[in-house]
């Protein structure tokens, strides 16, 4: 166990390129410091990949693989570390914790060569610290979800690893349940400054955990930087198609209001003005427009007294249900698709061809560059 | 009952076994793990005991200990007798005839765990022997246990193989199997039966062993 140089930036550098089959070929360039960083995409964008290779599991065909003092792979100067010579915390999305071991053991499994007494302290020391020490004699088997994710953290974190990955580790457990563990992490994270990549394609947990967050499209980076300026600049078409709009619409801005942080954009086709956030752009620029169907209100007289900004009246012109949500199709000059509940659509009593109002809020209004 | 016969018996499967335990287990870890190509042609003859007229293995096995080639020629300068008809010949055309049974439950249980184990083994710094030895060999011991008692098994009730290379020198090579066939041939119809129910029993239990500790997976069955 060497603790990281005082004064050296532990950070990330990742440099890779991999044609893993003739359709899937990797291109990615990074660098990330300490922290919890976000690596967002679809299945099958190339996010457990790129793990895989900060690990050594694969090997790519060429680039440069670095943590702060730590060359883990560089094809120029033809080094490959193997992966028991990396110390690369790695958490798998099953997390792989040993079955013929108790949690204990698992924990103690990667500092062997320590003796035993300083091999018990060390153990305690993270069980304490994950909160697991009461089950430290039970075997996997016997853990609740929680607790497995608590001992296979404190197993990769007991060996003070250069870098921590996590391949969707979280994605089963319950929301109190998992910002526990978060919580607990960061917590770690603060003492033991050294990158920590998350892997996930959960549009909430971008939002919920990352300082940093790079998103991740058939093997490139279309996006990084905070979930803030991720959000706010204008982002790409295929970010959007990540994320799942169900609405897209070109628009034309036609006059910024940098006071308010918005600007108004207009729609081919519609009279009224849509209001966004501000994003860089200028008067003139074409953009795209993306809405979630289910962040659209619909309303069967026209609304007012409201904060939302955006009202569109329209023509009911499709009903059609799916599983337990309605998706309503609104014409009002362009087609809009909204999503509403069984229960909301027998309480406004809708019919095909009735006249309907929708309502959007500001930063609901996603931008896009074409 | 011969007994002679029986304790012969007992010895010559006890040794095949531990052979095979100990050579199985590298081969059928290298069968599981390597990555070359020509791997299938190595998987073929390991299993040709299975298909093969036990007269035809014997049969290569006692030309190849005997003064003729080169095994049988460095064996008799070494320790100044022909390994022919010999118990160390018996051993050695038994570990050839049993070597599916081994090595086959041990490959299926190392292929049976889930390479993440390894992975993460490997990712908290330990390589890869080590790894074999704390994750893979530990977590297949029913397979393992599989291989040991069904080469044991295999080896007791052996004839064709025996009968080749050791010939029927009492309290040398003559193991039950062929002390049965002898006392058909001499009308003794009492004592054959004796023994082989002895046998049957024997292998009976050992198998139920077997499938005992596998509950609930096929894993043992050679031939899958």
């Amino acid at each position: 166990m060497h603790p990281p140089i005082a004064g050296q930036s532990p950070g990330l550098s990742f440099h890779a390129r991999s044609a893993l089959n003739p359709e899937f070929k990797l291109d990615v360039n990074f660098n990330v410091p300490p922290g919890i960083t976000i690596i967002f995409g679809a299945s099958g964008a190339g996010k457990t990949t790129i793990l895989d290779l900060i690990c050594g599991i694969k090997v790519p065909d060429s680039g440069l693989i670095s943590t702060g003092d730590a060359i883990l792979f560089d094809s120029a100067q033809n080094i490959c570390r193997p992966i028991w010579d990396r110390r690369v915390g790695y958490l798998f999305q099953d997390l792989a914790l040993f079955p013929h071991l108790t949690a204990r053991q698992n924990v103690e499994y990667g500092i062997h060569e320590l003796n035993r007494s300083e091999r018990h302290k060390r153990s305690s020391r993270m069980l304490d610290e994950f909160g697991v020490s009461g089950v430290e004699d039970r075997r996997p088997s016997r853990l609740s979800g929680g607790e497995r994710q608590r001992v296979a953290l404190a197993r990769a974190l007991v060996r003070e690893p250069r870098v921590l990955l996590l391949d969707e580790p979280l994605s089963a457990l319950d929301r109190p349940t998992k910002s526990a563990i978060v919580e607990d992490l960061r917590r770690w994270n603060r003492e033991h400054e050294i990158p920590i990549l998350y892997v996930t394609h959960s549009h909430e947990e971008v939002f919920a955990l990352g300082d940093r967050v790079i998103i991740l499209d058939k093997g490139k980076v279309v996006a990084q930087g905070t979930p803030h300026e991720v959000m706010r600049a204008p982002r790409l078409e295929t970010v959007a198609a990540l994320t799942g709009f169900e609405n897209v619409f070109d628009v034309v801005v036609s006059s910024i209001h940098a006071d308010r942080g918005t600007m108004t954009c207009s729609l081919a086709g519609v009279s009224v003005g849509i209001e966004t956030p501000m994003v860089q752009a200028e008067v003139g620029s074409h953009l795209r427009l993306g809405i979630r169907a289910g962040d659209i209100l619909l309303a069967n007289e026209p609304p007012h007294g409201l904060s939302a900004r955006n009202v569109l009246a329209g023509k009911l012109i499709g009903l059609e249900r799916r599983d337990v949500i309605v998706s309503a199709r609104v014409n009002c000059g362009v087609e809009v698709e909204v999503h509403l509940t069984i229960a909301a659509r027998e309480a406004l009593g809708l019919r095909l061809g009735g006249e309907v109002w929708l309502v959007v809020k500001t930063h609901s209004c996603h931008l896009m560059s074409e | 009952m011969n007994w002679g016969a029986f304790w012969l018996t007992v010895q010559l499967a006890s040794v095949v076994a531990g052979i095979l335990f100990v050579v199985g287990i590298p081969l059928a870890a290298w069968i599981t793990f390597s990555r070359r190509r020509w791997k299938f042609l190595v998987e073929a003859v390991v299993a040709l005991p299975i298909v093969l007229p036990p007269t035809v293995l014997g049969f290569y096995v006692l030309i190849a200990l005997g003064t003729k080639s080169p095994l049988g020629r460095w064996w008799e300068s070494t320790t100044g007798h022909t390994l022919a008809f010999t118990f160390e010949g018996l051993v050695i055309g038994s570990v050839l005839y049993s070597l599916p049974f081994a090595v086959q439950p041990f490959a299926a249980s190392f292929a049976a765990i889930d390479h993440r184990l390894i992975d993460a083994s490997q990712s908290l710094g330990v390589p890869r022997l080590a790894t074999f030895f704390r994750v893979v060999l530990p977590l297949s011991k029913p397979g393992l246990v599989s291989g040991l008692m069904l080469s044991f098994a295999h080896t007791l009730g052996e004839f064709g193989v025996v009968l080749m290379v050791g010939g029927n020198i009492p309290g040398v090579t003559r193991t039950v199997s062929v002390d049965i066939y002898d006392q058909v041939q001499a009308g003794n119809y009492a004592s054959a039966n004796q023994t082989s129910l002895v046998l049957l029993l024997i292998s009976f239990l050992t198998l139920s062993i077997v499938y005992g500790i596998n509950r609930g997976s096929h894993s043992v069955w050679p031939w899958r």
